[in-house]
């Protein structure tokens, strides 16, 4: 650490190889209470209004009555099983940020079924191929790009993020297609009197994607952790030369790998069209597939910590509806809210990987200049 | 040293902080910015480049004359000129009508859409209003859950077949409107024959559509028509962006039609792409659904638009004395529903805003109509009968028989308010028919 040019610098960043629990949960608590503090300074200049009231208006917008909580944990679910479905691979270190497309293409298969065989089959029937061929239709598009990177290391990034864009205009085509009425460019509720190829109720209309997110938090975590293919996921991520030293087939763990998630990704789809908005946009993934890995991310690849990563996401999102509704703002300033609030949670990693070590000695200093 | 350090630490945490507020601020200050490019807009089916984040912008009426209380739902904010529009519109009703109001924007046209109307049921409004195409089904689907509560839909085509007693369509006749302008760019056309700038044969006007959708068909078709009126050699193309708003596309769209030897402009889309680039060209133009002189000083004729203010106050009035609602209302220039805007103080032709304001005076007596099979040709024939698809379905099957006294009665009483002219009439062309 000694310098001896004539600028000693005032600090060093040092890395910490090992950090504590609790001064782990500290660094984190204090980076969200600046994050708010922030924001409240923010909101008092730039609106005039009271800080507690926006975050307590948040809070009522996530939960202010039973069919908002409904509503919020519906929309969590949503998210975490993408982000769940993207954890695998990048803990295998393959970049799928190709969730979005994946999601699209899932919902699309989905779609699929409920116009063309809605009214001819039977409608368990329908739903039971709609729900094969969403995931495999997901599987398909994670399978492309890791089968390419798995044969002639092509660069993953850029082949499951260009997967999105094939996704996009497919369905932008078939939008056109199935359009109602001619010329609308909307396909509108399909079946809507029927309701065929809907996925049924479970209790209420919002339950069914919440008990599927808790199944496969269950199964991505056991998965993850405890089986012998999650094991190889981990060691391919560590190093691919370790994998290959002890007899791993890296390939066969890359394809198999993706088509996992890209088949919970689809799963993500048939939910989205069969089960929540019975129609298919361009639009309907809503970037999840991208805020996905950040949820997943921020959770270090741990999915019940990605429940709280995903909640958090939700909770600002949904809030920032009711924000606007009690204080005539525009939409965009939750989203800056959102933006600091994330800032900090992301920012504060580096806090705990690295450590600011001052200049030691006073005396060394003045004898530098 | 404990002090430097402190000292150090606080600099830091000074610096992180300064910056990040810059950088939030710029945020705003884009944000901010954002709203000048929209520009005018008024059609159905929107585009779905909504966030998907439920918000709502509310601003809680002041004290309340009755205990309605009325909910709107918009695709965008106040940004999108589109629902500016009926925003102006809900706010300046609601306060006439003394009735509180909760409005709830950006709300995108999926589930989003039923879970707001349950919502705004829920916080106990008498009426729930929700003003993009692509809306209707999960209105329809709230309505089937809240019988008590009226759902009333803007641009919908369904209202009259899903027989709902608490579900209705609304539209107004801007067919009548698009035509006014079109007498004013037909004059315009005139004027340039007479100053020997083009020849008869030259008068071609282009028009920049969003969709192959029946309401543009019927938009570009009355403008002709009205163009046509005063100026018979008058022809047309159309070319379409495939969305509602996109800027790129329609100032593209615009400077392709006048490449093609176009010497007017009209649009059916949201932004200021086509006006804008007729004021770079030099090319006069109609725009639609508010004045965009300010952009375009030059080259700025007219404007059409429809104004919701009646409609809303209908609704209101209709719920608080206990009358049911039409399942379709149609708004007219008899209504105060449409409007054209002031005229361009330098493009506008002379003498056309007498010309106007008679021809208007006819359309309101019912002694002109729009569609008048006398005036158009489809193929080289008149048209006698058409079926047009005014019950939705999913095979766009024609059902009802439009052509009535000698004219398509386009939103007519007997059909719905949402339009269904959907005929390709003789002189104009179609650039592309991708969308």
């Amino acid at each position: 650490m000694e310098n001896k040019s004539s600028k000693k610098p005032l600090f060093h960043i040092v890395k910490i190889d090992d950090i504590s629990g609790p001064r782990e949960w500290a660094i984190r608590a204090a980076a969200i209470i600046a994050a708010l503090l922030l924001c409240a300074v923010i909101t008092t200049i730039l609106t005039g209004d009271n800080p507690i009231e926006i975050y307590k208006t948040i809070i009522e917008g996530a939960f202010g009555s039973q069919r908002k909580t409904w509503i919020t944990l519906q929309n969590i679910s949503i998210l975490l099983i993408i982000s769940l479905a993207l954890t695998p691979a990048f803990k295998m270190q393959f970049w799928n940020i190709g969730g979005e497309g994946q999601v699209l293409i899932g919902g699309l298969a989905a779609a699929a079924c409920m116009i063309c065989i809605g009214d001819s089959l039977p409608n368990y029937l329908v739903i039971i191929i709609m729900t094969v061929s969403s995931i495999a239709a997901g599987a398909i598009w994670g399978l492309i790009p890791a089968f390419f990177k798995a044969k002639w290391n092509t660069n993953e990034t850029l082949s499951t993020l260009m997967m999105n864009y094939i996704a996009i205009q497919l369905v932008a085509y078939y939008t056109i297609v199935w359009e109602v009425p001619k010329g609308s460019g909307k396909i509108g509720i399909i079946n809507q009197n029927t309701s065929a190829g809907w996925l049924p109720n479970v209790g209420n209309k919002y339950l069914l994607p919440i008990i599927v997110a808790a199944l496969i938090t269950a199964f991505i975590y056991i998965y993850l952790k405890y089986t012998k293919q999650g094991y190889e996921i981990a060691v391919v991520g560590q190093s691919q030369n370790t994998a290959v030293y002890v007899g791993i087939k890296v390939e066969k763990v890359i394809i198999r790998t993706m088509i996992l998630s890209g088949a919970l990704c689809g799963l993500a789809g048939l939910l989205l069209v069969g089960g929540i908005n019975h129609t298919i946009t361009t639009t309907i993934a809503d970037g999840q597939g991208f805020t996905g890995v950040m949820v997943s991310w921020l959770a270090k690849f741990n999915p019940i910590a990605m429940v709280a990563t995903s909640f958090l996401i939700i909770l600002m999102d949904r809030g920032a509806g009711e924000i606007s509704t009690a204080f005539g703002l525009n939409q965009s300033f939750a989203d800056i809210l959102t933006g600091i609030l994330l800032f900090f949670i992301i920012g504060c990693e580096f806090f705990l990987r690295y450590r600011i070590s001052f200049t030691s000695d006073k005396k060394e200093r003045r004898e530098s200049k | 040293m404990k002090k430097m350090k402190k000292f150090i630490a606080l600099a830091l945490a000074m610096t992180m902080t300064l910056t990040m507020t810059a950088c939030v601020k710029k945020e705003a200050a884009e944000t901010a910015a954002a709203p000048a490019d929209s520009a005018a807009a008024q059609e159905a089916p929107k585009e779905e480049s909504a966030p998907a984040e439920e918000k709502a912008d509310d601003a809680a009426a002041p004290a309340a004359a009755s205990d309605l209380k009325v909910g709107f739902i918009f695709l965008h904010d106040e940004n999108s000129t589109y629902d500016l529009n009926f925003i102006t519109a809900a706010k300046a009703a609601c306060e006439a009508a003394g009735v509180e109001y909760v409005l709830k924007t950006g709300i995108p046209e999926g589930q989003e859409c039923y879970d707001a109307a349950c919502e705004l049921a829920d916080a106990g409004c008498g009426i729930v209003f929700a003003d993009s195409f692509g809306h209707e089904d999960y209105m329809i689907e709230a309505a089937k859950e809240y019988p008590d509560v009226q759902f009333c839909h803007a641009t919908g085509t369904k209202a009259h077949t899903e027989g709902l007693a608490n579900y209705h369509n609304a539209f107004a006749t801007i067919f009548q409107g698009r035509y006014l302008a079109g007498i004013a760019a037909g004059l315009k056309l005139n004027e340039m024959i007479d100053k020997g700038e083009i020849t008869a044969d030259q008068a071609k006007m282009g028009y920049v559509g969003a969709y192959t959708y029946a309401e543009v068909i019927s938009g570009y078709t009355s403008f002709y028509l009205g163009a046509k009126s005063v100026c018979p050699t008058v022809t047309m193309e159309v070319t379409f962006t495939g969305s509602w708003y996109d800027e790129t596309a329609e100032k593209e769209g615009a400077n392709t039609l006048i490449q093609d030897g176009c010497v007017l402009i009209s649009q059916h889309a949201d932004s200021m792409g086509a006006p804008t680039a007729c004021e770079t060209a030099g090319v006069p133009d109609i725009s639609y659904n508010g004045s965009t002189e300010s952009a375009a000083p030059n080259t700025f004729i007219v404007s059409s638009r429809i104004n919701w203010e009646p409609y809303f106050a209908h609704i209101i009035d209709c719920a608080e004395n206990g009358k049911a609602i039409e399942t379709d209302w149609t708004g007219d220039l008899s209504t105060g529903s449409v409007e054209l805007t002031s005229f361009g103080a330098k493009a506008t032709a002379e003498g056309t805003e007498e010309a106007v304001e008679k021809a208007k005076a006819e359309l309101e007596a019912g002694t002109l109509h729009v569609f008048d099979t006398k005036t158009f040709t489809v193929e080289g024939k008149e048209l006698t009968s058409y079926e047009a698809d005014v019950d939705t379905d999913a095979d766009y099957t024609p059902d009802h028989e439009v052509i009535k006294d000698g004219y398509f009665d386009e939103s007519g009483a007997d059909f719905r308010s949402a339009p269904f002219f959907n005929v390709q009439i003789d002189g104009i062309t179609l650039l592309d028919t991708a969308y």
